[in-house]
């Protein structure tokens, strides 16, 4: 980063972008066109028009309850999540972030009426172009989002969901969109990758499945009494294996296997579940990228922040707002904070993209040695483009984490083994340890590093229907009890019969 | 070019049918959770809405998630300060198998009570829900002091704020149909045939055609000149008209014995009382007085804090303030236009004899004209004594119990302690009054 920045004064003090601390719109019009100019002239981004939206704070409170999405459809969770950070809010604990982006073309992005202009600028910077561009170009994104439809979906799902509740009852669809909800962790296709979801035409698509499906799903369930009976307590293991293939099991998606074959659900309980199913998947991408997405627009935001104060666009003290802004963003706490809770995003992101434009600028003989394909690179934005483009979090960390780095964090590594009396130190941030490090942190940003391994493993469709679910356990980590009941509870409720959940080794049979 | 847009002057409350779902879905434990609130509340703010904690039992969202205890894990922290790898560290006490470091401190939570914010008018409605004001007839009584501005269809003038496009469209379409205004696809067309004609070899009939199309053309612009497109005549606006709201209003009386025997205590629980039928009534009627008559030996109207802070000895006459309200009822309250509402607090005690009297003047004048009576006796905290009087009744009791079982506009009930009160308002009024008589 230019260093130089907060040493030379301006050049042209009368070109200001703005004065004082008020922001207005021409304003901010004004500020967009030349963060624009930084950002397609000089870093090369490449984004979706914009959309900027000014909100009030309780707006913002609003997009907080519905996950950050302008619409969303109704559902008391949401109104829990409301009347907590309004508590929260309104009690001084929590403040409200400064701008919230979501990833839709136009990408739409809120900023709060409380900002002054300089934090206007900022998080135009980081929003508008940082995040941006990161949805836009990102592979997670373009494989698995389907931006120009998301609103359209949203809308559409919100009025189904009305017409449910008139038609079925608030009861029953609540109850629904209450088991749906349990297993949104396990509502998401991992590995696979569905054919990406042309949103827009949606209802057209609807129509036709329920036709299909119709016919499928009777013949499916037909059940023959006596005879079929009698037949399915002698299954043999080929008849198993047939079962098990017809059905795709094992399956991971638990959301879209009962969505298909759950016995009991009526069509419009199905959509239902699909909405859920949908919505999950949308954020997965983000989920993923949190790391990358932070530290794509933080970098993003620093550096225009600072070029616009070279260009003599900005005044000293707007430039020392917005830096002593993003100070208390990219803070990385010790481990040893009574406040530490995990890596700060913002901060790690912030640092790795730094570095690896100081690798390709002025790399030492360390970073030849560790990254011998952008140490000394003539055009790190170029690099910085194409990491942005290719990665996410695991498989960035894994790649780009450099020593350097790992000694400025003190890394360290502390491993929790089964049976060992105390907690060791397996690494830290030394010669010996930087692999262990960097691989033990890129695995913690694995998808799904948190989260159980939960698969459909099979079901006896002709005999009792017991859904039997299997928790793949890696590491010797169990599940954890509480909100395990109550979630097998849900998935009854959606399968109609028994559900079992067996706990194995990953890897068993 | 992006799209500046201002979204704050969108519809607020975006999340109300959420949180609305949010309350329906808890409304067991927040009521459960209001009912404390009034109870341990002071009486100033026992009406302000506010925080409100609730088990989290109804509303946890339950997820498959990892154990943290068992198995084996790894962590990466940043801000090493002496380690070196090798080293061992005492896992945390109670950490049987796991807590994967330091950072224990921020798993426990998850049990604890779910706290919100009530606004004033949601607690009030969770706090008077399922009570029901007795016998609301008269609530119909108009006292049309007050207009509202009400839409009542439209108009040709107005401001223009109010400006309704749509009628306005529709009046424009209607006078350009009816006076023939040429439509432009009319003009483009013959101008497009000009044209073309202009590109054709010379002749004359095509001069002569040329002719004809150009003094054809001529007359429609003039003609769409003449007939604007929209004309003053066409603009419509929203017409808003004063309309006459009818308002229900009610008075409150509200009685108090202040006689030696009634001590702070007592007074402390009948002002309670009285709160929140205020509190109550105020939600049912747009307008509701108070009138404080407190009695000895004799009674007087008197301004609230006087009514509950002022010292006064002699005797116990109830039936003095019974008439007393019946004068100030007849003086400023006619019973054809207020609803009128009575609540007595008393400690029991009355002189020998004036109870009959209580009773012909309760029977006679008060219950007629009243919607509704409330007495509440105070009574000493419950003793062991076999024969006290808290069993049996005072005299007044005993008196007012034979009244109460022939009138249905009288109610009577006993409190003897602060968490007392609410319940036994709640029992006055709520909705299913079946049995309404001396418990």
């Amino acid at each position: 980063m230019t260093t130089a920045a907060l040493a030379d004064p301006p050049a042209a003090a009368s070109g200001l972008l703005f004065e004082g601390s008020e922001w207005t719109f021409p304003l901010m019009r004004k500020a967009y066109e030349a963060v624009e100019d930084i950002a397609l002239n000089d870093l090369g981004l490449s984004v979706f028009p914009n959309q900027i939206e000014v909100i009030s704070a309780e707006q913002m409170l609003d997009a907080y309850a519905s996950v950050g999405m302008p619409l969303m459809y109704s559902h008391w969770s949401f109104g829990k999540r409301f009347v907590r950070d309004e508590m929260l809010y309104r009690k001084g604990y929590q403040a409200l972030a400064y701008e919230i982006v979501i990833n839709s073309n136009p990408c739409i992005s809120y900023y709060m009426e409380e900002n002054t202009m300089a934090m206007q600028t900022l998080v135009l910077a980081h929003a508008a172009f940082g995040h941006n561009h990161f949805f836009k170009n990102n592979y997670l994104f373009q494989h698995w989002t389907d931006p120009g439809g998301i609103l359209d979906y949203l809308d559409f799902a919100k009025h189904y969901v009305a017409d449910c509740e008139a038609r079925h009852g608030a009861q029953e669809v609540e109850s629904v969109l209450d088991a749906a909800h349990a297993l949104m962790g396990q509502g998401i296709f991992r590995y696979r990758r569905a054919a990406k979801l042309k949103l827009g035409e949606y209802e057209r698509r609807r129509q036709e499945r329920l036709a299909t499906e119709a016919r499928e799903y009777s013949d499916l369930w037909r059940t023959v009494p006596g005879a079929h009976r009698a037949k399915a307590q002698t299954l043999s293991e080929s008849e198993a294996t047939e079962r098990k293939r017809r059905l795709r099991l094992p399956e991971e998606n638990l959301l879209y296997f009962l969505e298909k074959n759950s016995p009991i659900l009526a069509d419009w309980q199905r959509e239902l579940v699909r909405i859920v199913r949908n919505t999950a998947q949308y954020f997965y991408p983000q989920r993923q990228t949190k790391l990358m997405n932070e530290g794509c627009a933080t970098f993003v935001h620093y550096y225009i922040a600072n070029r616009l104060y070279d260009k003599g666009l900005i005044t000293e003290g707007a430039l020392l707002e917005i830096l002593h802004s993003h100070s208390n963003v990219v803070y990385q706490l010790d481990f040893d904070d009574s406040r530490y809770s995990s890596l700060n995003p913002y901060a790690l992101g912030f640092a790795m993209m730094q570095d690896i434009q100081r690798i390709c600028v002025a790399p030492t003989d360390e970073d030849r040695e560790w990254f011998p394909d952008i140490a000394g690179h003539d055009d790190w934005r170029a690099v910085l483009r194409d990491v942005w483009a290719n990665y996410r979090d695991e498989s960035f960390v894994r790649q780009f984490l450099s020593p350097h780095l790992m000694r400025k964090f003190k890394l360290f590594l502390m491993a929790d083994r089964e049976g060992e009396p105390s907690y060791r130190i397996d690494a830290i941030h030394d010669a010996e340890g930087y692999r262990r490090v960097r691989s033990a942190l890129a695995d913690s940003y694995t998808v799904g590093a948190g989260e159980p391994d939960i698969e459909v493993a099979d079901v006896d469709l002709l005999g009792n229907r017991e859904l039997v679910l299997r928790h793949n356990v890696r590491n010797g980590v169990k599940l954890a009890e509480s909100g395990r009941e109550a979630t097998l509870k849900h998935i009854r409720r959606l399968w109609g019969y028994d559900v079992r959940l067996d706990e194995v080794a990953a890897g068993a049979p | 070019m992006p799209q500046l847009i201002d979204r704050r002057l969108n519809p607020r409350d975006k999340s109300l049918g959420n949180r609305q779902k949010f309350l329906r879905r808890t409304k067991a434990q927040i009521r459960e959770a209001v009912d404390r609130a009034v109870r341990e509340r002071g009486i100033a703010d026992a009406s302000k809405g506010g925080a409100v904690s609730i088990p989290s039992d109804g509303i946890r969202e339950p997820q498959f998630g990892l154990s943290d205890r068992g198995g084996s894990r790894e962590r990466v922290f940043p801000g090493n300060k002496e380690f070196v790898s090798g080293d061992r560290i005492k896992r945390p006490d109670g950490g049987g198998g796991g807590g994967a470091g330091r950072d224990g401190a921020d798993s426990g939570g998850g049990e604890d009570d779910f706290t919100f914010a009530l606004s004033e008018s949601e607690f009030l409605d969770i706090l008077f829900d399922d009570l029901e004001l007795p016998d609301l007839v008269k609530a119909a009584l108009k006292d049309e002091t007050s207009t509202q501005f009400r839409r009542a269809g439209y108009s040709a003038d107005g401001v223009t704020p109010n400006l309704n496009v749509l009628r306005t469209m529709r009046t424009s379409l209607g006078r350009r149909i009816a006076l023939g205004r040429p439509r432009r696809m009319e003009i483009d067309q013959l101008e497009a045939e000009l044209a073309e004609l202009r590109e054709l070899e010379f002749d004359v009939g095509n001069l002569n055609r040329q002719a004809e199309i150009f003094m054809e053309l001529e007359k429609l612009r003039r003609t769409q000149r003449l007939i604007p497109f929209i004309d003053p005549i066409d603009v419509r606006y929203n017409r808003f008209t004063p309309t006459p709201v009818p308002r229900a209003r009610a008075v409150m009386f509200c009685l108090m014995d202040v006689s030696a025997s009634m001590g702070e205590r007592e007074k402390d629980l009948a002002k309670r009382f009285f709160i929140l039928l205020h509190l109550f009534l105020k939600r049912k009627y747009e307008r509701v007085e108070l009138v404080f008559i407190r009695h000895t030996h004799e009674a007087s109207e008197v301004d609230e804090e006087t009514f509950f802070h002022g010292r006064e000895t002699g005797g116990t006459m109830v039936s003095s303030a019974l008439a007393r309200m019946i004068e100030v009822g007849k003086a400023r309250y006619s019973p054809q236009e207020w609803n009128i509402y009575c609540a007595q607090a008393s400690d029991g005690d009355n002189s020998s004899g004036d109870t009959a009297h209580c009773l012909e003047l309760l029977r006679e004048a008060i219950l007629p004209m009243v919607q509704y009576y409330a007495y509440i006796e105070i009574a000493e905290p419950p003793r062991d004594e076999p024969f006290s009087p808290f069993l049996y009744g005072r005299d007044l009791w005993r008196g007012y119990a034979e009244l109460a079982a022939q009138a249905s506009n009288f109610a009577m009930k006993r409190v003897s302690d602060r968490a007392g009160v609410y319940p036994v308002f709640r029992e006055l009024f709520a909705k299913a009054r079946g049995e309404r008589a001396a418990s």
